[in-house]
């Protein structure tokens, strides 16, 4: 296991931004950490990363990271969300620094052109747009040869190319054992490279596992009918909570199975109001993301 | 040293980028000596006022590049996340806060050679034929100032750093006899300006490059307090986020 959070608080002050929190991310793994902002996120990645401490047991390949911060630093690369260059800095010249620095061996041009700024390394970093920032600060964190690798919100003001550089860069980590902890609100490219997730919200967290096990609890059967139906009579007859998604759209909150398509045809038969369409299949990470985000804790 | 030399060498690099910093380093001291040097409004006595000045606007250039320039810049290095992602690897806070001290000697030596020969070219003499010292003392005061400057920008947001280096600066200005000579302050203030690293400074140079009469014991005992302590507090209080 790379990353082993218990019982984790963080409190600034009176807020209690992280409230005993725990969760976990297997070597190799790609765990994406969601939420929405002052979630209590960021808090904690930088708590993994030893850059801030809290209550709780924290081990991030087996070390204690504000102890053993120095040893961590050989071994992990962090992508920070926004700025940490200078903004006079050249990306050619940051990036050989930052390769010198960690002195493992990563060739600074090999990593220029992996993330796609081959054209740009005389550029200083005020220059670059917010994409080719981004990519700059992914190189930055690969310079390390990281056995973990901190990402937040690596996709922020990315533009599609730049997407795709970064999400091949991300499953290639992850191909080779790297343990990839990313933050980010980017859904669509979080479910692309996520094998776990972290649900977060106001510092607790309400939901955490791997992509596949989160995703049977994500089945849903969702039914167009008349708009108005009475849907507290139609969830005893069926079993399950209803809820109104929009005008006329309706979901069952339960696995769809031939017995509850039955029941609903029967009831909606039985109360002369037509069944128009019908979806069955699985949330995708935003609807899971708003499930969890919206719903009472 | 490996790690010292890599950082050392994007911290000069960074200074050379950065032209406009670097000019206000280098002319702000020179206009300061070519203009008290040449219309008398410093009561300096008896003693022609260049004499007067060329130690003390090298001890003033000393402590604007070393603690306000190098305090200045790292505040704004802390609110650009440069520190927080140089924190992320295994450069240490003692190798960052030596290889920062060293790239300002690195600035000295130009600094001051320059200062030495304007000085010359408007007729200060050189009388304390003591120039090992006055190098030590260059050191020592480097040291100690860029650890003052880093005490600050190690703890402080960038803006209340800003005001906390421009404010220091002033006070340590004025109660430090760089300028103003300290005779004219109140005895008491006078005093305890002793134990201030500017005054320490100030008195050094004095002594070192014009021969005037003084003690070298305290001034060098303060200065290589401050040059031992200030550094050694800034690694070890300095945050990198």
């Amino acid at each position: 296991m790379s990353v082993l959070v218990e019982n984790l608080t963080v409190r600034y002050g009176d807020l209690v931004a992280v409230d005993n929190v725990s969760f976990e991310a297997p070597t190799g793994s790609v765990t994406v950490i969601l939420g929405p902002n002052g979630a209590g996120k960021t808090s904690t990645i930088e708590v993994c990363e030893g850059f801030r401490t809290g209550q709780g047991h924290v081990r991030v390949l087996g070390l204690d990271p504000a102890k053993q911060h120095r040893e961590l630093t050989n071994r992990m690369g962090v992508m920070l969300q926004g700025g940490g260059v200078y903004p006079s800095a050249r990306v050619k010249d940051v990036i050989r620094h930052f390769c010198a620095l960690h002195g493992k061996g990563a060739n600074a041009t090999e990593l220029i052109h992996l993330v796609g700024l081959g054209a740009r390394s005389k550029s200083t970093w005020r220059r670059l747009s917010g994409g080719e920032q981004q990519r700059l600060s992914l190189a930055l964190a690969l310079a390390a040869k990281p056995e973990i690798i901190f990402l937040d919100e690596p996709t922020s003001g990315v533009d599609i190319d730049g997407r795709d550089v970064i999400r091949d860069i991300i499953l290639g980590l992850s191909q080779e054992g790297t343990t990839v902890l990313l933050a980010s609100h980017d859904m669509a490219e979080a479910e692309k490279v996520a094998t776990h997730a972290v649900f977060f919200r106001e510092g607790k967290i309400l939901a955490s596992g791997d992509m596949k096990s989160l995703a049977s609890a994500r089945k849903r059967l969702r039914f167009t009918s008349t708009p108005g139906l009475v849907t507290a009579e139609l969830a005893v007859a069926v079993k399950s909570p209803i809820t109104v998604i929009s005008e006329g759209l309706y979901e069952v909150a339960s696995e769809p199975t031939p017995q509850l398509m039955t029941r609903i045809s029967q009831w909606l038969a039985d109360n002369q109001h037509p069944l128009l369409g019908v979806d069955m299949g699985t949330e995708n990470l935003e609807e899971t993301y708003r499930r969890f985000t919206r719903s009472p804790q | 040293m490996k790690r010292i030399a890599i950082q050392l060498r994007a911290e000069l690099m960074l200074l050379a980028r950065n032209g406009e910093q670097l000019l206000l380093t280098f002319v702000i001291p020179i206009l300061l000596l070519s203009f008290f040097g040449s219309v008398e409004v410093l009561p300096s006595g008896d003693v022609e006022p260049i004499q007067f000045l060329v130690p003390g606007v090298i001890a003033v250039a000393i402590m604007s590049s070393a603690m306000v320039s190098l305090g200045i810049a790292t505040g704004f290095e802390r609110s650009y996340l440069v520190l927080k992602r140089l924190g992320a690897t295994p450069l240490t806070r003692g190798q960052l806060v030596v290889s920062k001290i060293l790239s300002v000697f690195c600035v000295q030596i130009v600094q001051v050679a320059a200062l030495l020969a304007l000085g010359l070219f408007l007729g200060w003499e050189p009388a304390g034929n003591q120039w090992p010292l006055a190098i030590a003392a260059v050191l020592g005061g480097t040291s100690a100032f860029a650890g003052i400057g880093l005490v600050l920008a190690g703890r402080l947001r960038a803006e209340i750093n800003l005001a906390a280096q421009n404010g220091l600066y002033l006070l340590l200005l004025l109660l430090g006899g760089m300028v103003i000579p300290r005779d004219s302050l109140p005895s008491a203030a006078s005093t305890a300006a002793q134990v201030l690293p500017s005054t320490a400074l100030a008195d050094l140079l004095r002594t070192t490059l014009n021969g005037d009469s003084g003690a070298l014991l305290v001034p060098g005992t303060v200065l290589c307090a401050w040059a031992i302590l200030a550094p050694a507090i800034a690694a070890k209080r300095f945050r990198w986020s």
